[in-house]
């Protein structure tokens, strides 16, 4: 234990130095940093991880491994789309269910920009989990045409990798938007693994409605980008209106809600 | 230096702080004193900008806390030492903070140095903290930007006699520098322990404020006797209001010549004749907790 004085010789300084204000980068990065420097984060890699790793090894041996780059690639981004809204969840809800909003918005009061801070590093972190996937499936198919002898075909379908991409980017926004909305963790992660199905699912018991639910249906809408066939203007206009329900209408409620409730403690 | 004018915080018809006025200066340890539920903490929550006033204002450095440029490099705050991922390193918690602020990394090891945790410790997660470890973090965090002003919500909660006497020298030391602190409590000796002036809140009202001394010497004279009973009834035949204390003696509201001269009068033998200290605000500190006690605290 110092004394006071040697730390608090730099005080009379720090006040006449003029004090640079938080860049959104700096508050990006640290958003970033936080999603993976707890316990509940880095269990969330593993998992993802295991997974892969267990989609990867199955697709290897059944079949005779004989599976092209895209069909591994496939394998590998879809149970990660499944599991990234969770990143962003946790992003998003754990400054309020481990009470540590009261650190971050005494930092940073405008709370605005530390919410798009975390949609901004949370997207980041979809597009680096998807090279991920890109180089773990061609890894694997590597390995299949190396040891199973297995005819290479490398050639992606770049419509449908794009259409990949732009659902994990699309889910992660999702989970920051339910996190933000709800600001509870198992009540966000729940709403966001029920919601869409059961929606879909009373959707589709209603005649009158049913017509409408690529619209209103972001899973209906959103498996059009993986058909490998070209996305029609009609496809896109519903990927559009379903996106907004689903991703924009949840993230600016949540942005609002953050930027106005009052943070407490207990 | 802080200011809080007419502050008024309501819930529906709840008035958790209500019209509260005080300043906090620099050069000097201000302790906030109250009950728990008295609004301290809602009041300190308004003064960072998380809670939204109903009306009045609270500035610090002049301005809104929101309108601070970087504020942790302005103002240190721990509203909560609880409130922090338990998931998280102590040292990875300094280190969010050093980051968000633009301070150097190797200020975290000044400031855990200076807090006394050590490098095993920091290397712990938050969740296996004592309360004690978890306020020493929480000041490390509010010191961690060189802040010219410290607010502090129940720092010395959860610490023992010599953590309380280490954090009455580190803020001392703080307000001696030219710094503002601001640290609440529901404990009177804490807060005579380490703040030098006061700011007594009970039911979302400010119902003392003024320097330690000041409040403390209004309390009257205190006086130790052969025949307590005797002694009172002498000072109330005199006039003077006074009272046998359950714990000995006699509590008198005068000045301790007149409390000598009425004992002589009625020949009772003093053995102890003193300033009654600290007895006032702890009257009028108990009686603001007994009005909300949930257990009864008045004898």
């Amino acid at each position: 234990m110092s004394t006071l004085t040697t730390t608090r010789s730099t005080a009379s300084a720090a006040a006449v130095r003029d004090v640079r204000p938080v860049s959104f980068l700096t508050l990006t990065l640290v958003e970033w940093r936080k999603q993976l420097d707890t316990r509940a984060g880095r269990w969330l890699l593993v998992v993802i991880g295991i997974i892969t790793a267990a989609v990867l090894t199955i697709m290897a041996i059944v079949n005779g491994g004989n599976h092209s780059f895209q069909a591994f690639l496939l394998g590998t981004s879809t149970p990660m789309s499944m599991l990234l809204p969770i990143v962003g969840v946790l992003a998003a809800t754990s400054e309020w269910s481990q009470r540590t909003a009261l650190v971050t918005f005494t930092l940073e009061p405008r709370r605005m920009r530390v919410g798009l801070a975390k949609l901004v590093s949370a997207l980041a972190s979809a597009v680096v989990f998807f090279a991920a996937a890109v180089v773990l499936a061609a890894l694997a198919h590597l390995a299949v045409v190396l040891f199973r002898d297995v005819d290479p075909a490398w050639s992606l379908d770049l419509g449908v990798v794009g259409g990949m991409l732009l659902l994990a980017v699309l889910g992660m926004a999702q989970g920051i938007g339910f996190g933000l909305l709800l600001l509870n963790t198992p009540l966000a992660i729940v709403s966001l693994l029920l919601l869409p199905a059961v929606f879909s699912l009373v959707v589709m018991l209603i005649p009158a409605v049913q017509d409408a639910l690529p619209w209103i249906d972001l899973g209906t809408s959103g498996q059009v980008l993986l058909m490998g066939q070209p996305v029609d203007g009609e496809g896109w206009a519903q990927l559009a209106t379903s996106s907004l329900i689903w991703v924009v209408a949840p993230l600016v409620g949540g942005l609002f809600r953050v930027a106005t409730r009052e943070v407490k403690s207990a | 230096m802080i200011t809080v004018e007419h502050l008024t915080k309501r819930y529906g018809g709840h008035t958790a702080v209500d019209d509260v006025s005080f300043t906090a200066e620099p050069g000097h340890v201000t302790g906030f004193l109250g009950p728990n539920g008295a609004g301290k903490s809602t009041t300190m929550r308004m003064l960072c900008g998380l809670t939204p006033a109903t009306s009045g204002s609270a500035r610090v450095l002049g301005v809104p806390f929101a309108a601070l440029t970087n504020p942790g490099r302005r103002v240190g705050v721990l509203l909560d030492a609880s409130a922090q991922h338990a998931g998280r390193t102590g040292r990875e918690v300094l280190t969010l903070t050093a980051m968000t602020t633009g301070v150097g990394r190797e200020r975290v090891e000044t400031v855990l140095d200076l807090v006394g945790l050590t490098s095993r410790e920091a290397a712990r997660r938050v969740g296996a903290y004592s309360l004690g470890m978890r306020q020493r973090l929480g000041i490390a965090n509010a010191l961690l930007g060189d802040p010219e002003v410290l607010i502090l919500d129940e720092p010395a909660n959860g610490l023992d006699p010599a953590g309380i006497r280490w954090m009455r020298d580190l803020l001392q030391g703080f307000a001696r520098q030219g710094g503002t602190v601001l640290l609440s409590s529901h404990l009177l000796n804490e807060v005579e322990l380490v703040a030098d002036r006061l700011v007594v809140i009970g039911r979302g009202r400010i119902v003392a404020q003024g320097s330690k001394e000041e409040l403390l010497s209004q309390a009257g004279t205190f006086a130790r006797s052969d025949d307590d009973a005797a002694l009172a009834a002498a000072l109330q035949a005199a006039g003077i209001a006074a009272e046998v204390l359950a714990t000995g003696g006699v509590q008198a509201e005068a000045e301790a010549p007149d409390v000598a001269r009425a004992a002589a009068r009625a020949g009772v033998v003093v053995v102890e004749l003193r300033a009654a200290q600290s007895r006032g605000l702890e009257e009028l500190f108990l009686e603001l907790t007994a009005d909300d006690a949930r257990e009864a605290v008045s004898a």
